[in-house]
């Protein structure tokens, strides 16, 4: 058998966006290694992708885990000498490829197996159960919490502990717990990784918010699309009921806990605090007024907790290290990280765990590894239907509740989406306008006709066929829904078209007044035309035109006929010499 | 695909779901979840049988099936027929396309045949543009549809059938 390598080198130019130096790097490096590598004591790899963007030329040593960035060729045979022969780490270059990220909520996503209790245990798990049973009082568990400064991860930014604090100063004979495992906006999958990666966090983070409380049972409420998350949560479930940390006096402490899941049936609605009481209760899930909250009067009207899976996974972290430690990380008013799910027009999209405060700029730029294509970044959206867009000069602004709120935008459960010049916001906006009225339960006016009229006006302005005083009632039906709407489904609902207007409202005043969308998105207000100057006929779009729209041969030149062009953009996306142009709808010489 | 249960076998199945979750009103989506596990739709009967061993009164089961995006109150069709509404197929007569199936199918969007062959769904955009309009059919993708050769299609699936 072939020994193993001692050493593997892996090399990755990170600025790469056009011309990889990678091969030529790993070319010099193999030069100085050479002798090793004919030994089979180091391999030299060239990696596609080390999730380290735009720091030069980077290299790692396994099984050291040493990271070098921006390394010069000069440096190279400092690098062999000092960590190739010997052990030593080069200070001067050596990189921390996570210090952007910090995990916390993540903490063992990935890293142990969520079937096994043993593994959790093994990583400290239940821990914090332990130490809450046996030396705290359910007053010194919201007390900790308080010092940690830990806000609800929903959406909303609530502070935990008073959320306990309300719930445990009601006198009631049965008191509940609740985990909002309903995460159902488009773009986002924090929650399930959470579930399934590593549910006992979050079923310890439920006993000892419980114990905090004083309830005795607690639900956890999966949507029914996440099979997998509620296997893995059931079985988890079970381990824990085996393991004596659910049932019947835990731990000997006297303190009794039962845990039970409650399923979704494909409605977005019930992530609404009283709309998911509802549906635990076997109704339909809408929502009524608050005063009561479900603090005071939840499910079965006695006093409800209602966290959030990724609230309720930093529970014990909290409690184990303390709220000293957790209030270390993040700004001011927001503590602690935050999860994201980085999606849309960027590099390196998946599911991040960043401290509050980190600007987005570095969350696309550092984290994401920027845009795809080498496009320009338009906006970046968050907070999913119920958030809005913050646009590219605005993205310096450290991530935490105020700033984005201030913004017009929302923390929301952790959707991130990156747009760049090809999106047009009017149609941003429609899309996620679209999702909530498909989903508005139909209970209250302003949701139910507001939504339907807003829609209306939207596609109206996509079809070219906006007026000018519907950019007027578009405001006047968001500000009656946002006032007047009876849950956060219908009062959020506007605030990506507000956003959008707030920001490129000329986006929308072209669709309007010149009929124009800048992107290409709206199909009904552009035409494609081929530029005769630039075109060299090679026939591409005439071949791969879906409708034969494209007339005209080699020899003659070729002409898009506007009557049967459906604006697919198959002949933009085919020509390679840039010869289509995306045009407003009317021909520049024919407008006035 | 729908189950063929007897009165008998429907009733045990029933029962047993009941008696998992105790027939507590507060669990009726648990146990709708757990018969539409069992039979792709909740049946009528079922639901009413539901609603005599429970004491839950049937307006309030339908309330809560009829509300919920994931239950259903009609059999799934063994084939799943998805026309393309996209743009572009739009444009080169997709709309023609539904109406046909409407009509020789005898059902609308979201519903099965009685005989529960088929099963119509409009789609947003199935990718493939150049083939429009399309209409995919489970897995199998069809494209340059017209309402003739939508026929033709139709044709090889119930012949399919026939011949088992």
């Amino acid at each position: 058998m072939l020994k193993p390598f001692e050493k593997i080198v892996f090399i990755k130019d990170t600025n790469a966006v056009k011309a990889d130096l990678t091969r030529h790097y790993a070319g010099i490096f193999s030069k100085y290694v050479r002798p090793l590598i004919e030994d089979r004591k180091v391999f030299v790899v060239q990696a596609a992708d080390l999730g380290i963007y735009g720091e030069g030329l980077v290299i790692k040593i396994w099984p050291n885990n040493i990271y070098y960035a921006n390394v010069k060729e000069e440096d190279i045979a400092e690098i062999v000498e000092r960590s190739i022969v010997g052990d030593e780490v080069v200070d001067r270059l050596a990189f921390s490829p996570d210090a952007k990220q910090v995990r916390v909520v993540l903490r063992n996503c990935g890293v142990i197996d969520p079937e096994e209790i043993d593994e959790y245990l093994a990583r400290d798990g239940y821990a914090a159960v332990e130490k809450v049973l046996s030396s705290m009082s359910p007053e010194d568990v919201i007390e900790e919490l308080k010092k940690s400064g830990l806000r609800g991860r929903g959406g909303g930014g609530f502070p935990t502990w008073m959320k306990w604090n309300f719930a445990r100063n009601v006198q009631s004979d049965q008191k509940y717990i609740i985990c909002n495992a309903d995460e159902g906006d488009p773009g986002a999958y924090m929650d399930r990784s959470v579930l399934e990666g590593d549910p006992h966090s979050v079923i310890e983070g439920m006993i000892v918010g419980g114990y905090a409380i004083g309830a005795s049972k607690g639900y956890f409420y999966i949507r029914a699309e996440y099979p997998l998350a509620i296997e893995r949560v059931q079985r988890a479930i079970d381990q824990a009921y085996e393991y004596g940390l659910l049932g019947e006096d835990i731990l000997g402490s006297g303190f009794s806990f039962d845990l039970e899941i409650r399923l979704g049936a494909g409605a977005f609605v019930c992530g609404e605090e009283t709309a998911l009481i509802a549906s635990i209760e076997g109704k339909r899930g809408t929502p009524r007024p608050r005063p009561p909250y479900p603090s005071i009067k939840g499910l079965w009207g006695k006093p409800t907790v209602i966290n959030n899976v990724e609230t309720l996974a930093n529970v014990p972290v909290i409690l184990s290290r303390g709220g000293d430690w957790f209030s270390t990380i993040g700004t001011e008013t927001s503590k602690g990280t935050k999860v994201f799910a980085l999606t849309g027009k960027v590099r390196n999209s998946g599911l991040i765990e960043v401290p509050m405060g980190t600007t987005l700029r570095e969350i696309v730029m550092k984290v994401g590894g920027g845009v795809v294509g080498g496009k320009k970044i338009k906006a970046v959206q968050t907070g999913g239907p119920s958030g809005g867009v913050i646009p590219e000069n605005l993205l310096d602004t450290p991530v935490d509740y105020e700033n984005l709120r201030r913004l017009g935008s929302i923390m929301g459960s952790g959707g991130m989406i990156v747009m760049n010049e090809e999106d047009c916001m009017v149609d941003i906006a429609k899309f996620y306008l679209k999702f909530c009225v498909d989903e508005s339960c139909g209970k209250c006016a302003p949701c139910r006709i507001g939504g339907y009229q807003l829609l209306g006006l939207l596609e109206k302005i996509t079809m070219g066929e906006g007026e000018e005083e519907d950019l007027e009632k578009i405001s006047l039906i968001c500000q009656a829904m946002q006032k007047a709407s009876l849950c956060g489904l219908g009062q959020t609902a506007p605030n990506p078209v507000i956003s959008t207007m707030r920001y490129f409202r000329e986006e929308y005043e072209e669709h309007v007044k010149e009929k124009m969308c800048r992107s290409g998105k709206c199909k009904r207000l552009i035409r494609y035309e081929i530029i005769q100057e630039k075109c060299v006929r090679c026939g591409m779009c005439y071949i791969n035109c879906p409708v034969e729209a494209i007339t005209g041969s080699k020899a003659k030149g070729f002409v898009i006929q506007q009557d049967k062009c459906v604006k697919c953009g198959k002949c933009y996306e085919v020509c390679k010499f840039g010869a289509i142009l995306i045009g407003s709808k009317e021909p520049v010489e024919h407008r006035i | 695909m729908a189950k063929q249960l007897t009165e008998d076998q429907l009733k045990e199945l029933v029962e047993s779901v009941v008696d998992r979750w105790g027939g507590r009103p507060d669990a009726l989506i648990m146990m709708l979840h757990a018969i539409q596990d069992e039979f792709g739709y909740i049946p009528r009967r079922v639901s009413l049988y539901l609603s005599q061993k429970t004491g839950i009164p049937l307006a309030q089961i339908y309330e809560v099936i009829t509300f919920y995006h994931l239950f259903r109150t009609s059999p799934p069709g063994k084939h799943k027929i998805s026309v393309c509404m996209g743009t572009a197929c739009y444009l080169k007569g997709a709309p023609q396309i539904v109406e046909k199936l409407k009509e020789i199918l005898e059902i609308k969007e979201g519903e099965s045949t009685p005989d529960g062959l088929f099963q119509l769904e409009t789609v947003r955009c199935l990718g493939c543009c150049g083939l429009a309009p399309v209409v995919m059919i489970d897995d199998k993708v069809y494209g340059k549809v017209n309402p003739e050769k939508i026929m033709d299609i139709l044709a090889q699936y119930t012949k399919e059938q026939d011949s088992k």
